[in-house]
């Protein structure tokens, strides 16, 4: 008889994980939501789509045959100038275009992370990385992308292929023109945080500075650099499109969307869709990521969280 | 404040020096460079004399030195002789563009004022629609027209302006044929007549920019106004039976308006950015064209000025931004 109470109090209650609270916060974000279907819906086109629409190699006289086709059964997107369907087009470029985003925004944040941490605990270096990074804002970021885009290209392309190398030019010189958000919002946050009693008691028992980096404020620094890491990819998909759609970014054989609005560009007046389907790809992904950003920095922040 | 700008101005060295050495090794040392283009059949004493001509057998500093010479102490002083009809600048050698063997300060004279014309408005526009669509959505936080205007902003933040240019040619000009698709820039604003086709041909990229800065701005208007419409004077200026109008247009606006003037300010060279994808979209002739063309013909020179006009601007208008913000907010004082 007694049993049953006692029970329950052998056995309380777990608590609640944070990130079930982090979830459930964000998932009250009706934009953020959206956004992560929408952005899944994408991602999966990208990834398992040529897998599910494989159309068969057309040769070179069938593909002349079948030119600037309007949307059929056969070609749901209808086809392009020189008789490629766009739908299988869309699915390459946007492979390309979201690995732009995703590996620029990656390179980004290691390097503007590991500036931020080490500006922010080591007083010494503070003053020369943050100065490192106004200047690095102050770099006309466009007109330098297109610069090193047009002197580097056809020097890498030699050594790695038209492809791989145009990939990495672009992701690289992305990346290293865009951590300076991330390496200040790091730098604040860490600032503030080695100040805590618990970085003050991890030093007095003789932790040693990358231990207490590694174990007690990289991982509290976690959640502004997820947001930022998110805006970074919206960030990057867009530069890396505005590049391509300025005629400097990936060859036409190996297309993102940026470069496939570029193709369309000269047909725009007849063929207006081989315009719109990559533009609005584009928009679609960059306003999914800014939502999902948006839900985030709600959803991470505890003073918010739980209201 | 004085002692504020002037140390402002003093950091702004370093800065410009450091952007202009990055700008000149980014471009000297590339694979990609003219002297690395030199055929290997052209004997080395020739090639040493082609060096030589181009100045390129001198050790990377003192080229740098120079090129900071040309475009600090020669190029000023020839805008001044063309000012004033003075001589300063005797028969320095100019910055020169590969393509058209013009100095390059000529060519971005003769096309600023499309850029400026264009461009500027657009900013305005884009200003003009943004303040009220900010005040107005925190006045009335949350309701639909809020919505609507955080909907509008954040789809202004994610299309891309040349998607929504492109969509804008596609809709205006080639259905509706209302507006012309391409810019003229031969068209002289003399009458009536070529002032209303001239606002016509503008009317595409000033609504592609301003859109894109609305959306921006009127977020930031927004915030800033949210801030301060719970501030205590706003609740004893509603006690004194201050009409509803006053409080909100001349207490709340004004304060809100002072950190909104430095975004603006910080904006105009990112609009220089951006202006680079609209003007070759609409075949607007200005600087941002420029900079594409100089690109596609490997105009070294051109292209080196141009970047570093644009660090120039973005520094410029960071000072300004700063100043004007310790001039609007008294609380702000940097010494």
């Amino acid at each position: 008889m007694t049993d049953a109470p006692l029970q329950a109090v052998a056995k309380p209650e777990r608590p609640a994980s944070p990130w079930r609270a982090i979830w459930s916060q964000f998932r009250t974000h009706k934009g953020a939501v959206f956004g992560l279907v929408i952005l899944t819906l994408l991602v999966l086109a990208v990834v398992i789509g040529p897998y599910l629409w494989n159309p068969e190699k057309l040769t070179v006289a069938k593909a002349m045959a079948v030119r600037n086709r309007p949307p059929s059964l056969q070609f749901p997107l209808g086809t392009d100038q020189l008789g490629r369907d766009m739908l299988q087009r869309m699915m390459q470029a946007g492979k390309v275009s979201l690995a732009v985003g995703f590996v620029a925004m990656a390179i980004a944040i290691v390097f503007g992370t590991f500036v931020g941490v080490v500006a922010g605990y080591y007083k010494r270096l503070d003053g020369p990385l943050m100065r490192l990074t106004d200047m690095f804002l102050a770099l006309p970021l466009i007109p330098l992308l297109l610069v090193m885009v047009m002197l580097f290209r056809d020097r890498i392309a030699s050594v790695m292929g038209p492809e791989l190398g145009a990939f990495t030019l672009i992701v690289f010189a992305i990346g290293i023109t865009s951590w300076m958000q991330a390496a200040r919002v790091v730098r604040g946050e860490v600032l503030a945080l080695k100040e805590r009693e618990y970085v003050l008691a991890a030093r007095s028992i003789g932790a040693a500075p990358h231990r207490i980096i590694l174990r007690h404020i990289l991982p509290n620094v976690v959640s502004p650099v997820m947001v930022a890491a998110t805006l970074g990819v919206a960030e990057a998909i867009i530069t890396e499109s505005v590049l391509s759609f300025l005629g400097l970014g990936f060859p036409p054989d190996f297309p993102t969307w940026g470069r496939l609005l570029f193709d369309g560009l000269q047909y725009m007046q007849l063929y207006p869709e081989r315009v719109i389907w990559p533009g609005l790809a584009i928009s679609l992904t960059v306003l999914s990521v800014n939502y999902i950003g948006d839900g985030l920095r709600d959803a991470l922040d505890p003073r918010i969280r739980g209201r | 404040m004085l002692t504020f700008t002037l140390r402002r101005l003093l950091i702004a060295i370093p800065t410009l020096l450091f952007i202009s050495l990055v700008i000149f090794l980014l471009v000297d040392l590339a694979p990609g460079s003219p002297l690395s283009e030199i055929p290997l059949t052209v004997p080395p004493e020739v090639r040493q004399k082609m060096m030589a001509a181009l100045g390129a057998d001198q050790p990377v500093f003192v080229r740098y030195l120079l090129w900071l010479r040309q475009f600090f102490i020669v190029e000023p002083a020839y805008l001044l002789d063309g000012w004033f009809g003075t001589d300063l600048a005797g028969d320095q050698q100019r910055i020169l563009s590969w393509q058209s063997r013009a100095p390059v300060f000529t060519v971005i004279g003769q096309r600023l004022p499309q850029t400026l014309t264009v461009i500027g408005t657009a900013y305005l526009v884009g200003v003009l629609i943004a303040l009220p669509i900010g005040i107005y959505s925190a006045y009335r936080q949350y309701s639909a027209f809020d919505q609507l205007g955080t909907l509008f902003a954040m789809i202004g933040f994610s299309v891309p302006t040349f998607f929504s240019g492109t969509l804008f040619i596609i809709i205006f000009a080639v259905w509706l044929g209302w507006f012309p698709t391409k810019y003229d820039t031969q068209l002289q604003v003399t009458d009536w007549a070529s002032f209303l086709e001239q606002l016509r041909q503008m009317a595409l990229p000033v609504m592609t920019l301003g859109l894109a800065n609305a959306a921006v701005i009127s977020r930031y208007m927004r915030s800033s106004m949210l801030e301060n419409m719970t501030q205590d004077y706003v609740r004893t200026a509603r006690a004194k039976g201050m009409s509803e109008r006053t409080v909100v247009l001349k207490h709340v606006l004004r304060n809100s308006l002072i950190p909104v003037v430095t975004v603006i300010a910080l904006g105009i060279p990112s609009i220089f950015g951006g202006a680079i994808i609209t003007e070759n979209l609409f075949g607007v002739n200005g600087i941002g064209a420029a900079l594409i063309l100089a690109i596609n013909a490997s105009d070294l020179p051109m292209v080196q000025t141009l970047a570093f006009i644009f660090a120039v601007l973005i520094v410029l208008f960071n000072l300004i931004a700063d100043v004007l913000y310790g001039l609007l907010d008294p609380r702000i004082r940097y010494d």
